[in-house]
């Protein structure tokens, strides 16, 4: 299964990841090789299987609606990368 | 003191006896990760006030005789732990400067237990990778011989514990980055039942598949850390409710009548002739204790590395899609708008790796080839957990090699991911199935350690840990230590 360049591009797109033109073609190379070592998936007939997403098949748990965390805003904010006034700031989005 | 036990054990009953108080032995640790570590990278955080803080406690802890089996016993924590307060990077320029506001669940446990945080170790990029290599802080280097890998994902944990600068650390194990680096440095090293331990405060990267657990030199330090490590947990919805004995309790009985099975898939091409031999001899060990081995078959394993990296791809893209430069964690500079922060944050944050990773995940889960990808591999997860379910049918542990060759030398693999991928042939497919497995060292060729694998049923860690301590018992490969260390 080959992935060719513009394959890559629009998979960077989707997956938010700039990749510089030149190292587009080495990713489709990688990409491509390791696609085709999966493919190999392709030998064995799966058809009826139901598909495994928990190995134990154990149901998630909930736990009571009850708050457990005190407000730790200034906590989590001191990791931001730029906030004013107990806010996140990001580039503006509307013009 | 002029020697010191090396391990958790030693350690504890030395504290218990008042032979030295755990300032005196965190300061030696200290020493020895100022002596040795400058070269072997295993830290990427040494937490020397907070040690000695924490061993000061446990010392007026245990005056008040209120010490419990571990307290003050130091260990190194990988640093894929939230650890409030400290540094917890996931070896990710992404997080180089994040500052965890709160504890893992198992950090959180490992303090209430009163054990001393020596540091934060090395690994591989958000735990991706068989060899250490994709860390941003650089490579560990195998105590045993340093221009060879310590395996990964776990590799500053390994090296640590191998190197004797610290006793016992925490790990986690994806495809087999508590087991591959273990078997590769010559330690110890157990992979609980998918469940078993929390992974609240634990960064994800695979999410069906990552489970923590403990790296030391014996098994019977596996056990006291599991005893600390295992519980259940409100807070992780995948933690599972199940009893749990001491882990303790079962070392000391006999293995004779156990019955063991040799899977024919573990001893194909891939296998170096040699680890072959060396694991044989070591399976030869268990008969002479008394454990009936039979070879066995586990149809679809072959299949566990295609399926394996479909559906780690597939959970890794989807977790880390949160690092996007707005909350926590690395953003670039000057970005021109929010879609040029987000592209650069994570173009200049990531690693190659885990980029690769995340497009090849990316991919399965893109519109058109979700059936052909990620619901196929969940199909064959389905065939190889029935597989194994099978097998654990008639035997009670499967016995093989952890990893197909020794360890190999740094920077051979990193051109060829598909290359790197094959390393953990032996051991994603029981992360596939949930199962818990042990590493134990086994042996040498060429001088470099060779881990003997065992792999049990659900929740039957304890008699995993059985079969490792009275392997232990009549050898000596796991109280070998390499040239590099203390």
């Amino acid at each position: 299964m080959a992935i060719v360049d513009d394959e890559v591009r629009q998979i960077a797109h989707l997956a938010r990841i700039k990749i510089d033109d030149n190292e587009i073609p080495g990713y489709a190379e990688q990409l491509s090789k390791i696609l085709d070592f999966v493919t190999q998936m392709n030998a064995v007939d799966t058809d009826g299987i139901e598909p495994l997403a928990h190995p134990l098949e154990v149901a998630a748990h909930n736990r009571a609606d009850v708050v457990l965390e005190r407000d730790m805003r200034e906590s989590f904010q001191s990791n931001a990368p730029q906030i004013e006034n107990s806010l996140y700031l990001v580039p503006k989005v509307i013009e | 003191m002029s020697s010191y036990p090396d391990t958790v054990a030693g350690i504890a009953t030395a504290l218990a006896n008042g032979e030295f108080s755990s300032v005196e032995i965190t300061r030696h640790y200290l020493a020895k990760i100022a002596e040795f570590d400058g070269l072997l990278n295993s830290y990427i955080t040494i937490c020397d006030d907070r040690a000695l803080h924490d061993a000061k406690m446990a010392d007026e802890r245990r005056a008040r005789g209120e010490a419990g089996p571990v307290t003050g016993v130091p260990y190194a924590h990988k640093d894929i732990f939230c650890t409030k307060g400290i540094r917890t990077s996931c070896a990710s320029r992404m997080l180089d400067n994040f500052i965890a506001p709160y504890d893992a669940t198992v950090s959180e446990r490992l303090n209430d237990a009163g054990m001393v945080l020596l540091g934060k170790t090395n690994m591989d990029e958000f735990a991706m990778g068989s060899s250490n290599e994709s860390s941003y802080y650089g490579p560990v280097l195998n105590p045993w011989k340093t221009s060879a890998v310590p395996g990964g994902s776990s590799g500053g944990s390994a090296a640590a514990v191998a190197a004797r600068i610290a006793p016992c650390a925490t790990a986690t194990d994806t495809g087999g980055s508590i087991r591959q680096p273990a078997a590769l440095c010559g330690v110890s090293g157990l992979k609980p039942t998918y469940g078993r331990v929390s992974r609240y405060g634990m960064i994800a990267f695979a999410s069906s598949l990552d489970q923590g657990g403990p790296i030391a030199t014996t098994a019977e330090d596996l056990a006291l850390m599991m005893n600390v490590m295992a519980t259940f947990d409100a807070k992780d919805s995948t933690s599972i409710d199940h009893p749990m004995a001491d882990h303790t309790d079962s070392l000391t009985k006999s293995i004779k009548g156990l019955r063991c099975g040799v899977p024919k898939q573990f001893f194909n091409n891939s296998l170096d002739p040699d680890v072959a031999k060396t694991t044989r001899a070591a399976i030869s060990e268990l008969e002479r204790l008394g454990a009936i081995c039979s070879e066995i078959d586990i149809p679809s394993i072959e299949l566990a590395i295609p399926a394996y990296y479909v559906i780690s791809s597939a959970e890794c893209s989807s977790n880390l899609s949160r690092y996007d430069g707005v909350r926590f964690g690395y953003r670039c500079e000057n970005p021109i708008d929010l879609e040029d922060m987000y592209e650069r944050s994570r173009s200049e944050g990531l690693g190659s790796e885990t980029k690769r990773r995340i497009l090849i995940g990316t991919y399965a889960l893109s519109s058109g080839y979700y059936d052909a990808y990620y619901a196929k591999a969940q199909q064959i997860r389905r065939l190889i957990r029935d597989s194994f379910t099978t097998a654990l049918e008639s035997v009670d542990v499967i016995v093989g090699p952890t990893s197909p060759s020794v360890a190999f030398e740094l920077g051979q693999k990193t051109d060829d991911p598909v290359s790197m991928y094959l390393s953990d042939i032996y051991t994603t497919a029981v992360n596939l199935a949930g199962l818990p497995a042990v590493s134990v060292p086994a042996g040498f060729v060429d001088g470099l350690p060779v881990g003997l694998q065992v792999i049990g049923n659900d929740f039957e860690e304890s008699t995993l840990l059985q079969v490792a301590h009275q392997y232990q018992n009549v050898t000596d490969w796991h109280t070998r230590k390499p040239p590099l260390g203390g």
